[in-house]
């Protein structure tokens, strides 16, 4: 780390390091929290890891909701009226410095009696004693250095039930039981004619049927009922002869015992239900800090200050009536329409439509939901309630109520029609062959035959491939919601870009300068002027001039709201804002601009230009080879001359979209039979994210923002999107030949069924070695092909 | 030989035993954060030592 960063957080500190205790700070901020762990002796939190903080966020009055009794309540996960109990819900948590300096908030406030953090979940657990703090008080502690909570609508609406261990609890049972159950087995494998063995093989016998029964009753019945639920829907889906399969074991082999013919099947029963559900298991891959299911109740607050009759009132979002008089401070998010009132409005839109930079609202313009103030203060009165505001009114439409029915048939369920008929057909005929051949082994072979059969290795081939694939794409950064994603994304042949914020980069925006050339002295003096400007527009500017201020403040400084500043520094008047306020002709409406007046001439002005990300055109470029492009923009197509020589020829461009447009152009397409990826990133894209096949929401921190999705991509990995493409597909020839290899094994396995040869013996050694090698393939290939990635 | 009915149940008798410790281990979270108390064990020191730089400092006042 150099000298000149920040102690706290890592920050370059700038020209004017703040120095206190002997450290450089690069705000007041950072120093504040070094204070407050300083005065509580908690430094120890900097000899973990270097710089680990964040800088804080002003909160001056942010949380007084949370006095509000019916929140507190909703918010508490557990309360007996002296401690109390709250999980939040910290995107910031990212090191080991935050675990230590969040478990020991007790030092800092003695009402906190223990606080836990669960790390991949980025959650802290905090109890606390009402008597001497309150949950307002924790949350503005821990927002103090720097570890603010995400508290919104989602947890209003009560917590979600934990989560599912039912396959655990059933893999669990198949592993005991399967081991055990080899254990047992085994004496009678070897065959040795002694005494002890032909005593006590009947006990072997029946504690392997006991325990078998659990598999077959518990650790199987995902399987019956999928097979019955398939067939019931007339699909043959690969449940149905796996269902066949383990059933046929269970009843041939408690035959077998009961009659004392022989030992039975157990032990390969418990070893396929074993393997069917490790497949399953490793299939589920979950990333827990990350929700897939994010609406706009995620990002929407969960109260608002109402005025009511000039005293400030927190109301929950949900009881906003029209007409109500709302306050919003600087740094919150407008949750429903309305229209400005009085103070100075600058509403970043980011959220909604991936446009980082604000919008100029002046008294009696129109607000919408879903935009973040940026600039002190503001009144608006309401005129939709939540449910009828123009964004949220897009949760409305049917692609959001319908539940995620398994509609589309996957690859395994494909091939299983087939298999399945041919399966019956073979067992049918050879019963037929056997009763006229030799009548006794008719049941024995058609057993045999669709115990063999009983897709095993056919089964786990894909969730170890698509299991594995989605372990090295969340590595990667590239999140899928599941497997079955994968299938999808080959499947794919047209795909729509939105613009802002996806192809666009939303941190960064370019400034572009056009007129005559400023001096160095007018290119200090007017950062001087900006200096003094909180102006949201100023801020950017100021930071894209990289002369350096003069010392001095300027004088006769007026800004006026909505139009721009005035001021002299060093005997230049200088005039900068909109074009009619320092009336300059402007050629083009849609563009944000600064014009630049210095000593009443017009010099001439800075626009604001979208930056494109790194390597959109090669993105592109090798895209347009496989797949139809679309950009699908809400914007006005001010810059589709620009796009279209940027990308390639047949790109579509589509522009003036609104978010239901979007939807509606992708349910258009898809009714003529296109398979449609999405990639969005706002607000605005979730109900074209919900309507395609699959959508991808780009995000720039994948903790805290995503729209509902199927995948979540991390925006400075936009450039590898061709790749996780192509891999998706290779994917695909992968599971298909190792279903070539599982049907291998299946004629290996028919032909000893066939002629009457199967012992349990061989049905023990060949269903494991064909599951095992199946598994070892697909694990092997995936990871070869990923190498490039 | 009768000795095989002991064994055998015995056997059975800890095999279940320690199934059913790991079914309840499962079932009280114990899987669900792997991460956090793998560095939380490692402060347990910090804060001893940061005890004892505390009495030292008092005792060197």
């Amino acid at each position: 780390m150099s000298q000149n960063n920040c102690y706290h957080c890592g920050a370059d500190c700038g020209k004017k390091p703040i120095e206190f205790d002997e450290r450089k700070f690069c705000c007041n901020g950072c120093k504040t929290v070094y204070e407050i762990l300083n005065a509580n002796e908690l430094t120890c939190y900097y000899d973990f890891e270097a710089s680990p903080g964040t800088i804080p966020s002003d909160i001056k009055g942010k949380y007084n909701y949370l006095e509000t009794p019916e929140i507190i309540e909703k918010l508490l996960e557990f309360d007996d009226g002296t401690t109390s109990v709250a999980e939040f819900y910290i995107p910031s948590i990212h090191c080991s410095s935050c675990i230590w300096v969040l478990e020991n908030l007790n030092k800092i406030n003695n009402g906190v009696t223990t606080s836990m953090v669960n790390f991949p979940k980025k959650t802290v657990r905090i109890t606390f004693k009402n008597s001497s703090t309150t949950l307002k008080d924790v949350v503005e502690l821990i927002t103090s250095i720097g570890y603010e909570p995400y508290i919104s609508l989602d947890d209003d609406e009560g917590r979600k039930s934990t989560v599912d261990k039912t396959l655990i609890y059933q893999v669990s049972i198949a592993a005991f039981s399967f081991g055990n159950i080899m254990l047992l087995s085994f004496p009678e494998y070897f065959q040795v004619d002694e005494f002890w063995l032909e005593k006590y093989k009947h006990l072997f016998r029946y504690l392997m049927f006991v325990m078998a029964i659990p598999v077959v009753f518990y650790s199987a019945k995902d399987y019956f009922i999928s097979a019955y639920k398939g067939l019931r829907h007339k699909i043959l889906n690969i449940d149905v002869p796996i269902a066949l399969g383990i059933s046929v074991l269970f009843i041939r082999s408690s035959i077998e015992i009961m009659l004392d013919i022989g030992s039975g099947f157990f032990d390969s029963l418990a070893g396929l239900v074993f393997f069917l559900l490790l497949g399953k298991f490793f299939q589920q891959k979950t990333y827990n800090f990350l929700s897939f299911e994010r609406d706009y109740k995620s990002y929407f607050p969960i109260a608002v200050t109402k005025i009511n009759k000039g005293k400030e009132v927190n109301i929950a979002v949900k009881d906003i009536q029209k007409g109500d008089r709302l306050l919003i401070r600087n740094e919150e998010l407008i949750p429903v329409d309305g229209i400005l009132i009085n103070g100075n409005a600058a509403i970043n839109y980011s959220f909604v439509t991936g446009e980082s930079l604000p919008v100029m609202k002046q008294s009696g313009d129109k607000l919408f939901a879903g935009g973040k103030q940026t600039s002190g203060a503001i009144e608006m009165e309401v005129i939709n309630t939540i449910a009828q505001s123009y964004l949220t009114q897009l949760w409305s439409n049917d692609v959001f109520s319908k539940n995620n029915e398994k509609t589309i048939k996957n690859i395994t369920d494909s091939i299983s029609k087939y298999f399945t008929i041919a399966i019956l057909l073979i067992a049918f005929f050879a019963g037929i062959f056997w009763y006229f051949y030799n009548p006794q082994m008719v049941f024995n072979v058609v057993t045999a035959v669709l115990i063999i059969a009983c897709p095993c290795a056919l089964a786990l081939s894909a969730p170890f491939s698509f299991g594995n694939i989605l372990r090295i794409f969340g590595y990667k950064k590239f999140y899928l919601r599941n497997a079955e994603t994968i299938e999808n994304i080959s499947k794919i042949d047209t795909i729509i870009f939105d613009k802002t914020g996806t192809i666009t980069s939303s941190d960064k925006a370019q400034l572009i300068y056009k007129g005559e050339d400023l001096t160095l002295k007018e290119l200090r003096a007017l950062k001087t002027v900006l200096r003094a400007s909180n102006h949201p527009l100023s801020r950017t500017l100021y930071d894209f001039l990289e002369d350096e201020p003069f010392e001095e403040s300027p004088i006769n400084f007026e800004e006026i709201l909505g139009k721009g500043i005035e001021a002299t520094v060093n005997n230049l008047t200088i005039k900068l804002g909109s074009s009619s306020f320092v009336n300059a002709i402007s050629e083009k409406t849609n563009e944000t601009s600064i014009h630049i007046k210095i000593n009443h001439k017009i010099k001439g002005s800075f626009t604001f230009k979208n930056s494109y990300r790194e390597g959109t055109k090669e993105v592109f470029e090798t895209l347009a080879k496989h797949y139809k492009l679309v950009i699908l923009s809400g914007d006005n197509d001010g810059e589709k001359p620009y796009l279209e020589t940027l990308l390639p020829k047949n790109t579509v461009f589509q522009f003036n979209q609104k978010p239901e447009n979007k939807l509606n152009f992708i349910k258009k397409l898809q009714e003529k039979g296109a398979h449609v990826m999405m990639i969005g990133d706002g607000l605005n894209d979730a109900g074209a994210l919900a309507q395609s096949n699959v959508g991808i929401a780009i995000s720039e921190d994948v903790n805290v923002f995503s729209p509902a999705c199927d995948a979540i991509l991390d925006a400075k990995l936009f450039n590898k999107l061709p790749k996780f493409l192509t891999l998706s597909k290779k994917t695909i020839s992968i599971i298909k030949a190792s279903f070539i290899l599982s049907f291998c094994y299946n004629l290996v396995g028919m032909s000893f069924a066939l002629t009457g040869m199967l012992t349990p013996i061989v049905a023990a050694i060949l269903m494991p070695l064909s599951s095992i090698t199946i598994v070892v393939f697909v694990t092997i290939l995936t990871n070869w092909v990923s190498k490039k990635l | 030989m009768e000795v095989v009915y002991i064994t055998i149940g015995v056997s059975i008798v800890v095999a279940v035993f320690f199934f059913i410790v790991f079914i309840k281990s499962v079932k009280s979270g114990q899987y669900e954060d792997t991460h956090t108390p793998a560095v939380r064990m490692l402060f347990d020191d910090e804060l001893v030592t940061e005890k004892k730089d505390k009495i030292k400092k008092v005792k060197s006042k």
